[in-house]
């Protein structure tokens, strides 16, 4: 166990030290200070990293967890991994100072909370640095599990519930595709371990399971992600609490898929099904997300959407530069490598500003007591701290200077454009589609962002409409995490290359074609020139302010679009009908009636046996058996088979049983043709007993149950019946015909010699197979002490319905 | 002679199939009687039929019919016992609880 797994199994071990801290301290210190240490200590552990990582250099550790497996928690922390791993436990750090002040002490259940959300810290920094595929699985799903423990925190409400189990379902599906698709990847590589997969690329990319594994990957990565069309569990956990949605739902979680596909972009990278399948879907969901979150009222679903939006957007940039792997180097190779490199640079900002707007949107739900946009305005000048941090996140994610969203954007666009020249794929033409959708979205996200600066700060304050009826700024507290990211935004698009050299170079290189840190010869500049690009963004701002100021103008045009084909009605329609269809399908073949079920038992044995006997050809028996037959065998036999018609056919329960008897008693005459006096004698005293026992029975029957009835004819049990029969007569024809091996029985014949008795079959019952005759024995006793109890104990209930 | 108890085997299975899959509860039981008799004659027939003397050893003959699915027929004849005169006492039981011995008026009400 290395410093680095101590790291990853820090939150862990905390977890079982909150309980006690929340006892003994929780009623006079916010549980959250204590919990803050733990990302903390990971932050700056992290960062001592980092000028190793900064150097193109990686760290490898491994801890045996079920080695003879193969199953180990091994840890690669590369400049990918890295960077994910700061942005989870710094983005941690603020999030819990930030709950600290959110989650009331004296209300709410802290230590659940600071439990579940230590847990998906721990699992998140474990799924970033995990080098095995398994461990990777494991903490994929924890991740999962937690995500629905902190989104359900209020499990007193409906909504949070149904939130939680949408989340559940839609994630753990795309979990257990990702399981397939790494066994298979596994199988195919023959290691666990995902560096030495990257090394046996070639023989990955030959093997007829590359598809397959990629699309079971990509289904992983696209439901934790959000991405169209699994989409639609994101804005249903926004139930979580704030600082929740804050953390998860759009710093670190979602971005669990887009490390995903950047991790396995250097095994599928170059192939086209992976270019369209990223670079398509991401496109559709930044479009998707961005028009849906146009329409939206209530602050934190507009973000949701926003979120999904925006990991389209980072989703397509890894798919336009997943096409770097096609070339081998030179000036191509380089131009696509930089759609990664805006990926990357993107998905560090939007982990700042949208992580400091959840918490701007927290602040205004705890003030004012509502998030809902048609009822807020003109909070500017009460809250002019929130104000500004809501103005630097928003511009920053609209894509505007000087913030760090400008940058990405105009990346954005550069790698859009180059997607565009994209010819080495089939259908090419519609690449062409790539700049055009991304400008449009991004107009699109120009006007939410504003709509979501514009509607709570700006306008007249309705002090009636709100719940809360003293509206003030936030305590300090609260205002200094979102600020610290607010800062984070403004610093990074003045002093890009700081971030871009230390940390965005060596995560490249994690995941881009490079061999060393000096091939990459990206550098972010805030002006490049009059070039399409800054055209494209004139263009974005003008068509966007038009747009916005003439919003009620155009936007009842969006709720066209009816309500009952959206995705998420066809998702509750769906569990609706997959719950209704098994209920009947259930309801269908569980009747309740034993005959049904003895039907089902006794057509799937006939039809096994028959297939079986007629598919093996084994239909091949021959007439003539050593055996004689004589008149008195025939008779025996015939009068046998008529009582047991007389049993079938009488109307009268008496007849039934007395023919039954007359079986039994012409069974015992059978048994002495065939040379059996022993059964013959058993055969003899049991059929007395069981027709003594049938009266009884009969004798006892209340009135109304003596009727004479007549077995109904019915025709699907008569053909069962048949078949029944028939199989039996040919199985044992064949069976009598086929005589493999020689009997054991002329050992039996030493009776005398071995067990001293002169009776084969009485030495056979108590010598030779003596534990049968004693379970026998068994069998007869529980049968007795059954039919005593059966007799004699009478629960107090039932007695009532008892018919004397 | 074992073409003849091939049929009669498939005969008895026939009547007692058709009998369980009645409603009544005591045709259940007689069905199911039959078709232990039915078993029982199959096991028999496997062992070969008429091939020898009873397997005593005291008489004076050197073939034997086969003694070991006489000894497995005795044991399924007890168990058989056993099984029959329990299920009878439970159909008794049945009777006196429920006062319909009919199956499908046994199967509960399944609407609460």
């Amino acid at each position: 166990m290395s410093f680095l797994h101590f790291i990853v199994l820090m939150p862990f071990l905390a977890t079982i030290l909150i309980p006690f801290l929340y006892k003994k301290w929780g009623h006079r210190i916010h549980t959250g200070w204590f919990v803050v240490f733990v990302p903390l200590t990971i932050f700056i552990s992290l960062l001592l990293y980092l000028p190793e990582i900064s150097n193109g250099n990686f760290i490898a550790t491994s801890m045996p967890w079920i080695p003879s497996l193969g199953i180990n928690l091994d840890i690669y922390l590369d400049g990918l991994a890295l960077m994910f791993a700061l942005i989870i436990s710094g983005i941690g750090v603020l999030v819990v100072i930030y709950s600290i002040f959110y989650m009331s002490k004296e209300r709410e259940a802290l230590h659940n909370f600071y439990i579940y959300l230590l847990l998906f810290m721990g699992a998140m920094l474990g799924l970033v640095i995990s080098d095995n595929v398994l461990a990777l699985y494991t903490v994929w799903e924890l991740t999962s599990i937690s995500s629905f423990l902190l989104i359900a925190y209020w499990y007193e409400r409906k909504k949070s519930r149904a939130g939680a189990l949408k989340a559940m379902l839609i994630t753990v599906f795309g979990g257990l595709m990702m399981l397939a698709g790494l066994i298979m990847l596994a199988m195919i590589s023959d290691t666990y371990s995902i560096r030495e997969m990257i090394a046996s690329v070639n023989v990955i990319q030959d093997s007829y399971l590359f598809i397959p594994a990629m699309i079971l990957l990509l289904l992983g990565a696209f439901t934790k992600s959000a991405q169209f069309p699994f989409s639609i569990w994101l804005p249903d956990a926004m139930e979580a609490p704030t600082p929740i949605s804050a953390y998860l739902h759009s710093a670190t979680m979602v971005k669990a898929g887009i490390y995903l596909v950047a991790r396995m972009t250097p095994i599928f990278g170059g192939h086209s099904l992976w270019f369209w399948l990223v670079a398509g879907i991401g496109l559709l969901t930044l479009l998707y997300g961005s028009l849906r979150a146009v329409r939206q009222t209530d602050l934190k679903a507009l973000l949701a959407f926003s979120t999904i939006s925006q990991l389209g957007l980072i989703m397509s940039l890894l798919g336009v530069g997943s096409a770097a792997y096609y070339f081998s180097g030179g000036e191509q190779q380089e131009l696509y490598a930089l759609a990664l490199f805006a990926a990357l640079f993107h998905l560090f900002n939007h982990s700042t500003f949208k992580g400091a707007l959840f918490m701007v949107v927290g602040i205004i739900d705890l003030e004012s007591g509502t998030r809902d946009i048609r009822r807020l305005g003109g909070l500017m000048a009460i809250m002019p701290v929130t104000f500004t941090i809501a103005v630097i996140g928003s511009l920053s994610m609209a894509g505007l200077p000087p913030f760090n969203g400008f940058l990405s954007k105009e990346m954005f666009f550069t790698g859009m454009l180059q997607a565009a020249e994209v010819n080495m794929f089939t259908l090419e033409g519609f690449t062409i589609l790539f700049p055009i959708i991304a400008w449009v979205a991004s107009v699109f996200t120009f006007i939410y962002c504003f709509i979501l600066l514009f509607k709570p700060f700006f306008g007249s304050l309705r002090l009636d409409q709100l719940p809360k009826k003293k509206v003030r700024e936030a305590p300090l507290g609260m205002l200094v995490p979102p600020s610290i990211l607010a800062i984070l935004v403004v610093v990074i698009f003045f002093l890009p290359n700081v971030l871009s050299d230390s940390l965005l170079k060596p995560a490249l290189l994690s995941i881009g074609p490079f061999t060393s840190l000096n091939e990459i010869p990206f550098e972010i500049t805030a002006w490049h020139g009059w070039n399409t690009e800054i055209y494209m963004t004139i263009g974005v701002i003008v068509v966007g302010l038009l747009l916005f100021f003439m919003v009620k103008n155009w936007n009842s045009i969006l709720r066209i679009y009816p309500d009952n084909l959206s995705l998420n009605s066809l998702y509750n329609s769906g569990i609706e009908k997959m719950e209704s269809s098994s209920s009947s399908f259930t309801n269908f073949y569980m009747t309740g009636s034993i005959r049904h079920y003895i039907m089902y038992i006794l057509i799937a044995f006939v039809g096994i046996l028959a297939t079986a006997v007629i598919s093996l050809d084994s239909v091949s028996f021959n007439l003539n058996f050593k055996a004689n037959v004589s008149i008195y065998d025939v008779s025996i036999l015939a009068a046998m088979v008529v009582a047991a018609f007389m049993t079938l056919l009488t109307k009268n329960r008496i007849t039934a049983i007395v023919s039954l008897g007359a079986v039994g008693y012409l069974m015992v005459m059978v048994y002495v043709i065939f040379r059996a006096p022993d059964l013959a004698l058993t055969q003899m005293v049991v059929e007395t007993a069981t027709t003594v026992l049938f009266l009884l029975c009969f004798y006892h029957l209340p009135k109304f149950g003596k009727r004479i009835e007549k077995l109904p004819f019915k025709l699907t049990n008569f053909l069962v019946a048949i078949s029944v029969g028939l199989t039996f007569t040919v199985l044992t024809l064949i069976a009598t015909n086929h005589k493999l091996y020689h009997s054991i029985s002329s050992y039996f014949e030493n009776a005398y010699e071995l067990a001293g008795a002169k009776n084969i079959v009485n030495a056979i019952l108590v010598d030779f197979r003596g534990f049968d005759t004693m379970m026998e024995i068994a069998v007869l006793l529980i049968a007795g002490l059954g039919v005593f109890t059966l007799i004699k104990l009478r629960s107090k209930d039932g007695d009532n319905n008892e018919t004397k | 002679m074992e073409t003849l108890v091939a049929i009669v085997i498939g005969i008895l299975f026939t009547i007692g199939t058709y009998l369980i899959l009645s409603n009544q509860m005591l045709r259940i039981i007689l069905g199911l009687s039959i078709l232990s008799h039915a078993v029982n004659l199959m096991i028999i027939t496997m062992g070969g039929l008429k091939q020898g003397g009873p397997p005593l050893l005291a008489e004076n003959t050197t073939r034997f019919t086969d003694p070991v699915p006489q000894a497995l027929i005795l044991t399924a004849i007890v168990i058989n016992f056993a099984v029959t005169a329990f299920l009878l006492v439970l159909s008794y039981r049945t009777y006196k609880m429920h006062g319909t011995d009919n199956m499908d008026e046994l199967r509960g009400n399944r609407h609460g």
